[in-house]
């Protein structure tokens, strides 16, 4: 089969693109595949339609490839594309819109508030920040709206602290909410079709916050899978973390990022396109599932949706 | 080309991660890839203005002339510069060391000098000759970015000065040794950039100077001197390097190639006493056996043509004209909140912005318009500093980028404080500025109202512990040097 790996583009994970893609690059080759690579940029349309391929590997994180955009591009072209749809992948990488579809059908999720920049520059929304910081508590998470990783991701530990957060938070995106910041267990399920693979355990390295950085080096942070958690636990996360990825419209394969709180599990956000490089988690858990780098590459690759007419 | 014989390696699973890392040295904990690696893999692309590269402009170099003497290097000495060399160089590449040296006013022996492979080979050297697990480092705040990795490898404690706009603040120095001093603790060497210091463009005065040099004798205490930018001066007038005023007792002096002729190359040199130059002598055996030989000829044929000092007033005249372009232009697109030095020579400007923004944070937006720049975080070994401060370096690129890209950069930041105004309108005013009362810190309980308002704090998708961002420390990390307003 020819299948071409959409990899990089212009987002700021990159990077993690670029090493993600090429874990998938050589396991399609291990697997007999034609890997044609395609580095996202004004070339991506026409060097699909001249490579033809069979499938898209989608490999690209973040804005442009995580998003739906190219996803869309990949419906008009009429290529099939492994991972979620441009629906689901719009929506999960919107942490606002997630938020709320999340809410709707009765997923838990820790209490927000959103805002766009021309609130504060123009309605005067600063205003209403110390309501929101009695309504939601010290610390607060600031975060921008659209983005992944932990990239622009503040912590705010009192009211003064929140307007520079918010600057930051709105480097990234012209969107930012405000959430509650909830303790407990980092963890984070990664689905393949509509199976939930092992519970993976972020247990940050001693002092170190799990942060942008922490997460793609090997030893800044410590994952344990399956994270160790009583039955009843394990099945409260699960089916939390099934029941956002079906409520977002997500298929093929997600990885949800939940916390375990007093509360029981909230989901924090769904990564419609996570990272595939040696470190991730979604490679992690299938390990622990039995399930090899490229049998897993195999399996995103048979998700992929066919066209209805062959 | 014909691709060559390879295989792919199979995928590291899990239990190899952790096998291996079962077995890394315990420095390897230290040992962190440089802070925003991601980002930083962006500015590589080809519309994106970089003025975050360290880069000399090495476009202005002769073709012919490389040409010619790398021709004479195959006819004349191809069998020597194929072969291994001495550890400590060739003696014709120490003699064109002590002529750059010569050049400002530096007098050292012959065998004190070691030819390293570029001038960050020196400081490993160095660092690997004097460093134990824990031992104090000192160094400038900010730092030379490269250097701080080094330390860290060796798991030195680095201890970090603040500059001013005429270098380290040596009264600072005193209190830190003092100290030290006093709970019984010596520093292994103090390590610094003099002149147009990497990143903050500053020069240690005359007056510093001499009593650095003082201070390292009356405590016998060792001090590092890199000095790449030395000979780069446009302007003002040149000062003895700390190795002149010392004689070479108590400094141990890193000089370097590559900001005068080529990074390629990579030739730089250490000068030390001999009691430490001898095992710096052994750590470079282990470390290479020697340095490049064929670069070392290369050096050669090109200090014999003699036109080395022309070369370097080509590239003065070169960064003059960019620095003024830079400044000119951080003038005119920079908001008044921000400040930034003036180097009298060097590659960089160091620009301070109001301590609510974040430059890491505001690198993302900056590269959304396609433009580059070092967070100040990158030269600190508590990442939690400098982190409103920019290295901009303005040798790399041509005068048309560098005011496109600092207008791009300044657009980014004056929208910034815009929001920030915005933002702290009504709300927690008082924060950013200790000393005003601010309304809300009456009204509101938990708001300290001289507390920085910068979080440096970052979590990811679930904080850890509920504690509040790590503390600023020492307050005001580099304080602006010199302000320039239009």
């Amino acid at each position: 089969m020819k299948v071409a790996v959409l990899k990089g583009g212009r987002s700021l994970e990159r990077g993690v693109s670029l090493r993600s893609a090429a874990r998938v690059e050589d396991a399609l080759e291990r697997l007999g595949h034609e890997a044609v690579a395609i580095d996202a940029d004004g070339d991506l349309v026409r060097r699909l339609r001249d490579s033809s391929p069979d499938v898209a590997f989608v490999a690209m994180h973040g804005r442009g490839g995580e998003d739906g955009t190219a996803q869309e591009l990949l419906e008009i072209l009429g290529v099939p594309f492994t991972g979620p749809g441009v629906a689901a992948c719009g929506r999960c990488m919107d942490k606002v819109a997630a938020k709320q579809v999340l809410r709707g059908a009765g997923v838990p999720t820790p209490d927000w508030f959103a805002f766009n920049e021309t609130a504060f520059r123009e309605l005067g929304a600063a205003d209403a920040l110390p309501t929101l910081g009695e309504r939601l508590g010290f610390p607060l998470v600031v975060k921008p709206g659209r983005g992944g990783s932990a990239l622009g991701v503040k912590f705010a530990s009192s009211p003064a602290e929140v307007p520079a957060a918010l600057v930051s938070a709105f480097s990234y995106d012209d969107r930012v909410l405000l959430e509650r910041f909830v303790e407990g267990r980092e963890l984070a399920v990664s689905v393949l079709g509509s199976e939930p693979l092992p519970i993976v355990e972020a247990i940050p390295a001693d002092g170190d916050r799990y942060d942008f950085e922490a997460r793609y080096e090997i030893g800044r942070t410590e994952f344990a899978c399956p994270a160790r958690l009583d039955d009843a636990a394990a099945e409260a996360v699960t089916t939390t973390a099934l029941a956002a990825f079906e409520a977002l419209g997500c298929s093929g394969f997600s990885r949800v990022d939940l916390i375990l709180g007093a509360e029981g599990p909230q989901v924090l956000e769904v990564n419609a396109i996570p990272g595939l490089t040696d470190t991730s988690l979604l490679p992690q858990a299938a390990e622990a599932a039995g399930i090899s780098f490229e049998e897993l590459v195999e399996r995103i690759l048979e998700l992929a949706p066919r066209p209805a007419a062959a | 080309m014909v691709e060559p014989p390879h295989r792919r390696r199979a995928h590291t699973r899990t239990r190899d991660l952790e096998r291996y890392a079962g077995l890394f040295a315990e420095r390897t904990g230290v040992m962190r890839s440089s802070a925003m690696r991601d980002l930083m893999a962006i500015t590589a692309r080809p519309e994106v203005i970089s003025l975050a590269g360290g880069l000399p402009d090495t476009s202005t170099f002769p073709a012919g002339t490389f040409a010619a003497q790398m021709t004479r290097i195959a006819q004349e000495s191809t069998a020597e510069a194929l072969q291994y060399g001495p550890t400590e160089g060739f003696e014709e590449t120490v003699d064109c060391i002590l002529e750059v040296m010569g050049a400002e006013g530096m007098l050292p022996d012959p065998d004190d000098v070691i030819v390293t492979t570029g001038g960050q080979q020196a400081i490993d050297l160095v660092s690997k000759t004097l460093v134990d697990p824990g031992d104090v480092v000192i160094c400038e705040a900010p730092t030379y970015p490269g250097a701080v990795p080094v330390f860290c490898s060796y798991q030195a404690e680095v201890v970090q000065i603040d500059c001013d706009e005429d270098g380290m603040r040596i009264e600072e120095l005193e209190a830190v040794l003092a100290g030290l001093d006093a709970e019984g603790r010596r520093p292994k060497f103090v390590y610094t950039v003099p002149s147009f210091q990497n990143p903050a463009g500053v020069t240690l005065s005359l007056e510093r100077r001499r009593r650095l040099v003082e201070l390292a004798r009356q405590r016998e205490l060792l001090v590092v001197e890199d000095n790449p930018y030395g000979l780069l001066r446009f302007s003002g007038d040149p000062l003895p390097p700390l190795y002149q005023l010392d004689g070479g007792d108590f400094v141990i002096y890193i000089g370097t190639f590559s900001k005068i002729l080529s990074p390629g190359i990579r030739l730089g040199w250490a000068v030390a006493p001999p009691p430490v130059m001898e095992k710096i002598v052994l750590g470079k055996q282990a470390a290479d056996l020697c340095t490049s030989t064929l670069t070392q000829h290369f050096v050669r044929e090109y200090f014999a043509e003699g036109r080395w000092r022309e070369y370097i007033a080509d590239l003065i005249g070169i960064y003059h004209g960019r620095r003024d372009v830079m400044v000119g232009a951080l003038r005119e697109h920079f908001p008044a909140e921000a400040t930034w030095t003036e180097p009298e020579g060097g590659l960089f400007i160091w620009a301070t912005l109001p301590e609510y923004i974040d430059t890491g944070d505001l690198l993302a937006k900056a590269l959304r318009e396609d433009v580059a720049f070092v967070p100040g975080q990158a030269a600190y070994a508590d990442e939690s500093r400098g982190r409103n401060s920019m290295r901009l370096n303005f040798s790399g690129v041509g005068e048309d980028e560098i005011r496109e890209g600092i207008r791009r950069i300044g657009a980014a930041v004056g929208e910034q404080v815009e929001l920030y105004q915005a933002l702290t309108g009504e709300y927690a005013q008082g924060s950013s500025h200790p000393g005003m009362p601010g309304r809300e810190a009456e009204d509101m309980p938990g708001i300290d109202a001289t507390k920085p308002s910068a979080g440096p704090g970052r979590y990811l998708t679930s904080p850890g512990p509920a504690e509040g961002p790590a503390d600023h420390g020492e307050g005001g990390d580099v304080l602006p040097f010199r302000k320039e307003s239009a």
